[in-house]
């Protein structure tokens, strides 16, 4: 069939980054190779759920203090006041609990979505929020998959809320005050690299206990926070069928594609006016 | 008398003005049935527009942290734009194709398209949470140039930069600015070139703008053709509503060829039924290519299936079908119908991609509020009470 998976777009795209010399998009995904990204592991089996690191949020962002834990459902997320959530969940090895906020994304949708950079990616791993770009146009939220940035629907002048891995802790050299704070070390702060092999040695050493899987590895081409847990992902709340490679590259083709459009249809469109523009009754000019 | 479908060709560009003026100028009754609903609205919507400001924007939406984007994107902004296509179809048909047939409408389409733009441009700072803002994309150091929102923010802009120099010629000579028309007439060609490709890429940028949504938009209704989608639609949306406002306001074709015979009209409508007819078929092929390329049989059979089918068979193909009929017939009635069927059929389709069909398997859905109803029924009436007086 003549319709073939991408061809379309890919046959622009191509003439089109030829045409656009240094591409932004393009320079995202090669930094990511080489810049290392700082995150955090986050061991559900050793998460108590006494939800200090929801206090310590609060306290580090200015957020009123969370509710005690008979007044509030099981399973909640964040919100506009609150960045992080311990959910709490039945599954089938038992009471599980998992800590929800920003993923902190290698190749963050919400950044490739903001047309002003107010999100933006830091070289650190973290992905920051800057109100004096941003205009509200709520385009991150509608692009994040996992809903990370809430925003401020009751103020006049509302802000972007969400995780911002304690940015300002990190440029003093601390960690973010969540992993800082954990009595249980159910979270571990730093390279991402290093999370990652940690994450597979306690997987190598207790191989009944965890799941063989890291979450953040692969989904949506990787984030900065990883999972590790005794029960599948989606028993969790974790959408285990997000695509494994990058958002923002959803949108590439057809971004590359306009520098091509830009070129070729004016060229046609000339083509066709200089062919037709005779076919006037009495051939006259505008100018006679 | 030959020359009427020059570009900026004088006697156009003087009855164009008169035409704005005596449009602009009060005239007979005030309470028509149209006002007496029009203005409470308007003034309604002014009030919720000064609580939308003054309390922020859930106090007068249902927009929710999981549905950020709702009517007044996916109505005002995204279905609007893709009706305002007539603009960029006609002056390809009558400037680059030189089908002169068309002349005596394409200037008014392309004034209605200005103005439409100005005010879903008005619509979108509305729904912008800090639109203080707005202007960082286009001055600042702030180019997201990654975004696909950005493209389309440009892309609005320039094109209305475009649609102004189109239009300059007729001003230059209201002026009396002999020399200057000469220039600017010379320019409008490259101007409508520019505003085409313009169009091309803004009207599929809109449908762009979803993908990365992926996995919040029904299967049914995404797909990466998304933005090739909302293009093809946007040639026979932007006629369709040339046709319906034809027909409705009869300005479009009779008040500038009234005194030639109806014929040169019906030969205007039928050739535009036809030209849909054509539009409908491809964008029909094209669906049908990606439904069975996504492999999404099993949902058709589902509620979101079934409301699938209704839009592609009830207002695609029946629309298409009965286009078709009328050109061959000669049945203007019936190209009215199909018009109007067509562009219900356009509101479905964008509204499916951006409101319906977002977050469909939600257990609480996200319905506008009445008040973000009025708000959007104020744009237009105010839009319709601007270009039509
Ligand atoms: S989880 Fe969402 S908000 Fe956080 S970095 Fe990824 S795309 Fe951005
Ligand atoms: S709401 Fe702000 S941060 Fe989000 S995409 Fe729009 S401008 Fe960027």
């Amino acid at each position: 069939m003549g319709l073939n998976r991408r061809n379309f777009f890919k046959l622009l795209g191509v003439s089109g980054m030829t045409l656009a010399v240094g591409k932004t998009a393009n320079a995202a995904s090669t930094e990511n190779a080489t810049v290392e990204f700082y995150g955090i592991l986050y061991d559900s089996t050793r998460c108590k759920g006494c939800r200090g690191c929801e206090y310590d949020c609060a306290d580090a962002h200015g957020f009123p203090e969370p509710l005690p834990a008979k007044d509030i459902p099981a399973i909640r997320t964040t919100n506009e006041t609150c960045n992080t959530v311990v959910n709490r969940y039945k599954t089938s090895k038992g009471e599980v609990f998992i800590k929800r906020q920003c993923m902190h994304c290698n190749e963050p949708a919400c950044v490739a979505a903001c047309l002003t950079q107010a999100m933006h990616k830091t070289k650190m791993g973290p992905v920051t929020w800057d109100g004096d770009k941003c205009m509200g146009c709520r385009y991150c939220m509608v692009s994040c998959p996992f809903d990370s940035p809430k925003f401020e629907f009751h103020s006049p002048n509302p802000k972007i809320q969400k995780c911002d891995m304690c940015f300002e802790r990190l440029k003093t050299g601390e960690s973010p005050a969540c992993a800082f704070n954990c009595p249980n070390e159910a979270l571990l702060y730093g390279k991402r690299r290093d999370l990652l092999k940690e994450a597979r040695r306690r997987i190598y050493e207790k191989p009944d206990v965890y799941l063989d899987q890291v979450y953040g590895e692969h989904a949506a081409g990787g984030t900065g926070w990883l999972y590790l847990s005794p029960v599948p992902f989606n028993e969790l709340g974790l959408n285990n069928s997000l695509q494994q490679s990058s958002y923002p590259a959803l949108t590439t083709g057809f971004l590359y594609s306009v520098p091509s459009i830009f070129v070729l249809v004016p060229a046609f469109l000339m083509g066709i006016y200089q062919a037709t523009k005779n076919n006037t009754p009495n051939g006259k000019e505008e100018d006679e | 008398m030959n020359s009427s479908y020059q570009i900026g060709q004088e006697q156009d560009g003087k009855a164009i003005w008169k035409f704005l003026i005596s449009e602009l100028k009060p005239k007979g009754k005030f309470l028509t049935p149209f006002n007496i609903i029009s203005i409470p609205i308007m003034l309604l919507g002014l009030v919720l527009i000064v609580i939308r400001f003054w309390k922020g924007i859930g106090a007068i939406t249902n927009l929710t942290q999981e549905v950020p984007w709702g009517l007044w994107i996916g109505f005002d902004v995204v279905t609007g734009v893709a009706f305002a296509g007539g603009a960029y179809v006609l002056t390809f048909m009558v400037y680059i194709l030189n089908m002169h047939k068309y002349h005596s409408i394409v200037r008014v389409t392309v004034l209605n398209g200005f103005l439409a733009y100005v005010f879903y441009a008005g619509a979108l700072l509305l729904d912008l949470g800090r639109p203080w803002h707005v202007i960082n994309p286009i001055i600042g150091n702030s180019f997201g140039t990654s975004s696909v929102l950005f493209l389309v923010a440009w892309h609005f802009l320039l094109y209305m930069i475009a649609e102004l120099i189109e239009f300059s010629p007729a001003i230059a000579e209201w002026l009396g600015a002999r020399k200057a028309r000469k220039i600017l007439s010379g320019m409008t060609i490259a101007a409508v070139i520019f505003g085409i490709t313009l169009s091309t890429l803004h009207q599929s940028g809109l449908g762009a703008l979803y993908l990365m949504a992926k996995d919040k938009i029904h299967p049914l209704w995404y797909s990466e053709f998304i933005p090739v989608m909302f293009f093809v639609s946007s040639i026979f949306a932007g006629l369709s509503m040339v046709i319906f406002e034809g027909s409705i306001s009869h300005r479009v074709f009779f008040r500038q060829i009234s005194e030639k015979n109806q014929q040169a009209q019906h030969g205007i409508v039928l050739g535009l039924a036809r030209i849909c007819a054509g539009a409908m078929f491809a964008y029909f092929f094209l669906q049908l290519l990606v439904f069975i390329h996504g492999q999404n049989w099993h949902l058709l059979n589902t509620p979101m299936g079934l409301w699938f089918l209704l839009e592609m068979l009830g207002f695609v193909m029946l629309p298409m079908i009965l286009f078709y009929v009328s050109y061959r017939t000669g049945n203007i009635r019936l190209v009215k119908i199909a018009a109007i069927l067509a562009m219900l059929g356009v509101i479905l389709n964008r509204l499916n991609v951006t409101v319906i069909g977002f977050r469909w398997e939600m257990a609480i859905r996200y319905v506008p509020s009445w008040m973000e109803l009025v708000v959007t029924l104020a744009v237009i009436f105010t839009e319709i009470w601007i270009s039509d007086g």
